[in-house]
């Protein structure tokens, strides 16, 4: 009995030896349910940034002038018939009051009218990665035209579910975008600092020591109203990753230091570089390969600041600007008190932004503590 | 102690002219100058403004001289007569304009700091000890949330509920009756009944991280030998944790303080623009979109100032409290 049991823990013993760092990372990183929760959630947030069309069930400049400020309705899975209950998704359908004393229409849920809701049905033709066309759309009104808003409307009478999912694109890649850039410069000045060592490292150190000291809104909204009102949108988006990153690689910059200081004098290092091997082979094969886990895992936390800058930078009215639908954008709607007492709904995009912004932290706090397999 | 102090405030000198520039820079971004907006605003309006009155005023103005002229000068009259330039659109010096709001906005930073200390200690240490219980989980929840929220957002459904269910509007630091009035007790107290709304929304993700840390402190130290050794000795719970543990893992609210406080400036900044707040933000944005340059270049400036010495006085704090770091 004994013998067996010894025999099965040696045999896993073997398989651990055997398991490469990757392999042991993704082990420890199952066992961590919310994260793997907050990582099956994240895929999907960025399954929408790939093709929101087909999501959304509009499209985002759709507007219904008769259903201005129109309340989220509520949606019933299933009818009942003669025969018992049947699965049969619709929504209910509006009555219009007016409000003579405030001068304006209030919609009020209608029960006696109902709108029948389907999955996959046929609407307005979107694009898909800009490859081919489709108008399939994952549910709708199953009679086009219907009204169909499960989130409400907002000021013009547009679908706030089909613009929040919409918003998924630019939000959610001016993270990844500006992250990336971040990581550039973080690996590039936090490599060279560390590696180096001596003056170089001091002045790049106090450089981040300092940018680390300044308020970073208050710069943010600087160098964003510098760029001109007139400056097409794409450029606007991408100079705003720009100066995302111009403060934010810092603190991957100085991950990246920590990480070549510790294993600057390592064996392994010394060997590289008495077989002779380029400064660039040790540094990009021998080094970063040991602690590309951990920058992951920093890259993940450092996602959701982004988000939240851009959403910030954007509500204020200094970033993205419409036509172009960002969560931060949207939010723009709900900047004064009397809107959001009118239609509280307005408020939806701001669920979305800290939904994601959750699930990114959680998967990140995953992956930190996976990043280290041995420990 | 005093040595460090010392060499400390040496090295900010070249910080402080590294935020100048900074500031002066950010200024000088947008193309065209103020003159160019005034033009382009009196187009709008139907009036003309002719190139000869626009040299004139940038003459007046001393628009025309090289950037490096205009940054010297600048930055001259702020050290050597406090003078910070005149605002544009406000056609009063801003200096005028300035100081009371970088008071407010340096009352609000410090007192969401209190917030997050006061609830962030005794959280933190019911987490660490009642490990796993019911209570934990709900704060860690409800930390995780609070990172998450963006501040903006929070002061909005802040706004909305007190609007929707205490039916008062919660925006502002003063009652109308108060503004633009000298200061008064009545004054201060009506303040401190404002500002609490502001505490909160900028010291949740504080409060939370703070929280977080603490927590995994303070269990680290929980494990540590000294701690069971205390126990045995049949020390009392309550004063064990507190002569102790907690004393090691409050370590990171000091030497956090820099962070924190550099986050809650900045924080300020959209916060008070969404609560309609008297403070710096409010006015540096609308600076920047009238390119009102002086005003928003002093107010970038004064706001960086305020965070780095913020850091300066933790970064003492931090050497008073442990010796370690006066030596290195």
């Amino acid at each position: 009995m004994s013998a067996l049991t010894a025999n099965r823990s040696a045999g896993k013993e073997a398989e651990f030896v055997v398991a490469g760092q990757w392999q042991l990372i993704w082990r420890k990183f199952r066992k961590h349910r919310l994260a793997m929760f907050s990582g099956v959630v994240v895929s999907f947030i960025y399954l929408v940034v790939l093709i929101p069309g087909f999501f959304a069930p509009f499209t985002p400049e759709e507007y219904r002038a008769n259903f201005t400020y129109a309340p989220p309705q509520p949606i019933r899975f299933v009818v009942r018939t003669e025969d018992g209950l049947r699965f049969a998704p619709f929504v209910y359908g509006y009555k219009v009051e007016i409000d003579y004393n405030a001068g304006r229409r209030n919609f009020v849920i209608d029960r006696e009218v109902s709108y029948p809701v389907g999955l996959f049905v046929k609407g307005a033709p979107y694009s898909v990665l800009g490859l081919f066309e489709s108008n399939i759309h994952l549910f709708g009104p199953v009679n086009a035209g219907d009204p169909l808003f499960l989130l409400g409307a907002d000021r013009l009478g547009r679908d706030v579910l089909t613009r929040t999912i919409y918003g998924t694109q630019v939000s959610m890649t001016i993270g990844l975008i500006g992250v990336a850039l971040s990581l550039f410069l973080g690996i590039l000045l936090g490599g060279i600092s560390g590696y180096y060592g001596g003056w170089i490292d001091n002045f790049i150190q106090r450089l981040i020591e300092f940018l680390r000291s300044l308020p970073s809104i208050p710069l943010w909204i600087g160098l964003a109203a510098a760029i001109p009102k007139d400056t097409p949108p794409m450029q606007v988006y991408f100079l705003i990753t720009v100066i995302l990153s111009v403060i934010g690689w810092t603190g991957l910059a100085r991950v990246v230091r920590g990480k070549f200081m510790a294993i600057k004098t390592e064996d392994f290092v010394q060997a590289a570089k008495l077989d002779g091997c380029s400064t660039r082979r040790i540094i990009f094969r021998h080094m970063v390969p040991t602690f590309m886990s951990h920058i992951i895992a920093v890259v993940t936390l450092a996602i959701p600041g982004m988000i939240l800058a851009e959403t910030s930078l954007s509500f204020l009215g200094i970033g993205l600007r419409p036509p172009v639908i960002s969560w931060g954008v949207l939010l723009q709607e709900a900047q004064n008190i009397r809107s959001i007492s009118t239609a509280p709904w307005l408020f939806w995009p701001g669920v979305a932004v800290t939904v994601a912004v959750l699930a990114l932290n959680f998967l990140g706090d995953g992956l930190r503590d996976a990043a280290d397999p041995y420990a | 102690m005093g040595q460090y102090i010392l060499k400390r405030i040496l090295y900010m000198i070249p910080t402080l002219f590294a935020i100048s520039i900074v500031a002066f820079l950010i200024i000088s971004l947008p193309p065209g100058d103020y003159v160019d907006r005034l033009v382009a605003n009196a187009r709008y309006e139907g009036d003309v403004i002719t190139e000869e009155e626009a040299e004139g005023m940038r003459e007046l103005y001393g628009l025309n001289r090289p950037l490096i002229a205009q940054y010297l000068v600048w930055l001259g009259d702020i050290v050597f007569r406090g003078d910070f330039g005149t605002s544009f659109s406000w056609s009063l010096p801003v200096s005028r304009l300035i100081w009371e709001r970088l008071a407010l906005t340096l009352t609000i930073s410090v007192s969401s700091l209190l917030f997050i200390w006061v609830v962030a200690i005794p959280i933190g240490v019911y987490s660490a000890v009642k490990q796993y219980s019911i209570g934990d989980y709900f704060f860690t929840f409800l930390g995780f949330i609070g990172l998450a929220i963006p501040n903006f957002l929070l002061a909005l459904v802040l706004m909305y509920i007190s609007f929707k269910y205490l039916g008062q509007s919660v925006g502002g630091l003063f009652s109308s009756e108060y503004i633009g009035e000298a200061w008064s007790a009545g004054k201060v107290l009506d303040l401190l009944s404002h500002l609490w709304v502001p505490m909160i929304v900028l010291g949740t993700a504080g409060t939370a991280s703070l929280i977080r840390t603490l927590r995994a402190n303070l269990l680290d130290e929980l494990r540590r030998p000294y701690v069971t050794t205390a126990r045995t000795k049949g020390l009392p719970e309550t004063y064990l944790l507190i002569k102790y543990p907690l004393r090691h893992a409050l370590n990171p609210f000091v030497s956090d303080l820099n962070t924190v406080f550099v986050d809650l400036v900045s924080g300020a900044t959209i916060v008070a623009v969404v609560l309609a707040l008297q403070t710096t933000g409010p006015l540096l944005l609308d600076a920047l979109r009238s390119q009102d340059m002086f005003l928003a270049g002093s107010a970038i400036m004064m706001l960086s100032l305020m965070a780095v010495f913020g850091t300066l006085v933790s970064d003492i704090l931090l050497a008073w409290l442990d010796p370690r770091i006066r030596f290195d």
